[in-house]
């Protein structure tokens, strides 16, 4: 069994075919399928809980402050200390509420960042499943978490709670538009909707790279929808904490409310990845054709460093977003998307097309 | 046999719900409770439900000395609590003909302007939070300290001051008074460009505020909207330059006006105000003259009979004190014309139809303090 942190496929065969030899295949199968969502269960939590952290410490520094530093050294462990507390706390229930959908909604929301966790390459061959559909899956997956804001929303019974599950669902049904059509736009340079493959096609420079202008625009309009998907600030009109005080999770408490907390880093986290992936590289170390020497010294990083990299750099940038911009009135953020985003995207798509036709890409 | 009739369009009125913003809510900043009409996110009517912080101020006046009152008058509007104390040393003042030294005024107006821009950067930093620029709060805060740092070196304390008296200040400035406003305009007028940067270029802040909340001139004199938030509809308001007292004759400056009188120009006017009360402290702060800081008044103040009136110009628009004496130690009335309660009644006519996101970004611009509405 050969371990290298630089290709996990052979070190995943072996585990598989271990089991396959000692188990019958069913039980196999399940094994497996409990590891891998062991595995997640535990990145979740990890992941959670530091961009929780990471997201603190940026937005202090950006405000003049020092954020968290009490809780162990430099305040690492302040998010774990919050979550505790949060898990101890008592769920309040409403009067007057559906109870079912009103206990569904979170894990409705977390489901569903959760599916769209499996489909995405960290490194080599450290990938739960590798759909040849894989972009049209992690689409469609992360766009049911707004059933789950929605029911939080209608069944809290507070018109505020409401105001802000109707807002999300107008916003989010609107920007998954622009986030399908400037993935689409990296699909014709890709020609594979596959995420191994997607990689795979950088490994000669990433797409970003690749595609020219179009590609570049692709990836600003993915950035400013995926915002827009997440709920993340300037686009935050759903839980904007001055108008609704704070939208459709207001009247959840404890744990119920740490899943959607934790559901809206994870599916930061998840946006972010897929920037990171389709636009610049996913996991492949940053490529010069021609530059031999160069390229031998990248491939030292490992794999799943490069990943990390690049999807906290995109983080970064959404976090510093937040913390800058004010917020967008309900209407012009429908005119953002409708006037502005959705043609230029199509407009893009067409620029790209033509590129790929023509050969003039990388 | 009753005839049914069917109603072709729905009913308005029925599609309408209302929800409660405060008394704890964020963007009201205070006890202050709007019962909301809304249809859908639009506001249709709007009804504020004042007297959650009422504390009777103006009947706990009537039994306290003209020296008491001045602490009374910190509660109110207590980001201008030294514009306040201001109203009613000058009422007390010119009803017993007292001729304050020079010195004191000159110390006043600089104070005065000092409470003026740490009252507009708290505002600064309120609008940028209630606009969901949380950072600006964080910037406005951490400026309006240097000011604040200021004032507790030389009152020894930050908020409620009551650092004027009848006839003067309760002790002189600290030596270090002079230099350390000179640091902070110096300072400031660096930090100004930063908002500037953060949130007046901000197209986001721009386009959400431009043509909300349109209040006409003749709406502003009608609801006697007064201060920064008047004058941004062009309403020439300004009791510094139209009723000057203290030193406020003897130095220039602009009376910021315009005409548009949207949530954005409200912006602005308070923008340009920062701006110019630096300029009032600039030509003041060199030239304070020596002298007493008290006039020398009598252990008991006794107003004699009659009525007075004095209006100082705050950091939301005029203060008025109207006091009736009946020769004794105490006022038989007085009475504070305060002026968010003025502009309070506007803000039902210029939210009207606009989203519940704008009725937040109106109300901010408007400037509130809650305890300036009930006293």
């Amino acid at each position: 069994m050969a371990f290298s942190i630089y290709d996990f496929t052979s070190f995943n065969q072996a585990i598989d075919h271990a089991l396959y030899a000692s188990l019958p295949p069913v039980l196999a199968v399940i094994v497996e399928m409990t590891i891998i969502g062991l595995v997640f269960l535990v990145f979740y939590a990890v992941v959670g809980l530091f961009l929780v952290y990471a997201e603190r410490k940026v937005c202090a520094f950006m405000q003049n402050r020092v954020g968290p530093n009490r809780v162990g050294p430099y305040g690492i462990f302040q998010t774990i200390a919050d979550f505790i507390k949060l898990l101890m706390k008592e769920l309040i229930s409403i009067k007057n509420s559906d109870k079912l959908l009103f206990n569904l909604a979170p894990f409705i929301v977390i489901i569903a960042s959760f599916m769209a966790i499996a489909a995405i390459p960290f490194g080599k061959g450290l990938q739960a499943i590798d759909f040849d559909i894989g972009i049209l899956y992690v689409i469609a997956v992360s766009s049911l978490g707004v059933v789950g804001i929605l029911l939080a929303g209608w069944s809290s019974n507070n018109k505020y709670s409401l105001i802000g599950a109707m807002r999300s669902g107008a916003q989010i049904i609107s920007y998954e538009l622009s986030v399908g059509l400037s993935l689409l736009t990296i699909i014709v340079l890709a020609g594979t909707m596959q995420f191994s493959q997607i990689v795979e096609g950088q490994a000669n420079g990433w797409f970003i790279f690749k595609g020219h202008i179009p590609a570049f625009i692709a990836f600003i309009l993915f950035l400013i929808a995926s915002t827009a998907e997440t709920n993340r600030g300037p686009f935050d009109l759903a839980e904007a904490e001055s108008e609704l005080t704070a939208g459709f999770h207001t009247e959840y408490s404890g744990i119920k409310f740490a899943f959607f907390f934790l559901a809206e880093y994870m599916n930061m986290f998840i946006v972010a990845s897929i920037a990171a992936t389709v636009f610049l590289g996913g996991w492949m170390p940053f490529h010069f054709s021609g530059w031999a020497g160069f390229n031998h010294v990248m491939d030292y990083i490992p794999p799943f460093v490069w990943y990390l990299g690049k999807t906290a750099f995109v983080i970064f940038l959404m976090m510093w977003f937040k913390w800058t911009f004010p917020r967008l009135r309900i209407d012009q953020l429908l005119n953002l998307e409708w006037k502005y985003l959705l043609p230029i995207n199509l407009v893009n798509i067409l620029v790209m097309a033509f590129i790929v036709l023509m050969g003039w890409h990388f | 046999m009753k005839e049914v009739i069917h109603t072709p369009v729905p009913d308005i009125e029925e599609e309408e719900y209302h929800i409660n913003m405060g008394p704890q809510h964020p963007s009201t900043h205070g006890v202050l409770r709007l019962v909301v009409s809304l249809q859908g996110e639009i506001v249709k009517s709007l009804k504020p439900h004042c007297g959650y912080i009422h504390r009777g101020i103006e009947k706990m006046c009537e039994k306290d000395t003209y020296p008491q009152i001045i602490h009374l008058t910190d509660r109110m509007d207590y980001l201008s609590a030294h514009i306040n104390n201001h109203a009613v040393c000058l009422l007390v003042e010119n009803a017993l003909q007292v001729e304050v030294p020079e010195r004191v005024k000159y110390i006043r107006t600089i104070i005065d302007e000092l409470t003026r821009i740490q009252s507009h950067q708290l505002w600064w930093a309120c609008y940028g939070m209630d606009l969901g620029g949380l950072t600006c709060f964080f910037y406005g805060l951490r400026d309006r300290e240097h000011i604040l740092d200021i004032f507790e070196e030389s009152f020894g304390s930050r908020l409620l001051h009551s650092y004027y008296t009848p006839g003067g200040l309760m002790q002189d400035i600290h030596p270090n008074f002079q230099k350390r406003v000179k640091e902070f305009i110096k300072y400031f007028q660096k930090k100004i460009k930063d908002y500037d940067r953060i949130l007046t270029g901000n197209v986001i802040m721009t386009e959400r505020t431009r043509g909300i909340g349109i209040l006409s001139k003749e709406d502003a004199i009608n609801y006697a909207v007064t201060g920064p938030s008047g004058r941004a509809s062009g309403f020439s308001c300004d009791v510094r330059k139209h009723y000057p007292y203290s030193v406020y004759d003897k130095v220039e400056f602009r009376e910021v006006l315009f005409t548009e009188g949207d949530t954005l120009h409200r912006y602005y006017a308070r923008m340009e105000e920062m701006r110019e009360s630096m300029k009032i402290i600039e030509q003041l702060i060199d030239n304070i003259p020596e002298g007493e800081y008290s006039a020398k008044m009598k252990a008991v103040l006794k107003l004699p009979a009659g009525e007075y009136y004095q209006r100082v110009e705050t950091a939301r628009g005029e203060l008025g004190a109207y006091c009736i004496s009946d020769g004794n130690k105490t006022p038989f009335r007085l009475k504070f014309r305060s002026p968010n309660f003025s502009n309070l009644g506007v803000l039902d006519k210029i939210s009207r139809e606009h989203k519940i996101a704008d009725l937040v970004a109106i109300g901010a611009s408007l400037d509130f303090v809650i305890p300036d509405i009930d006293r």
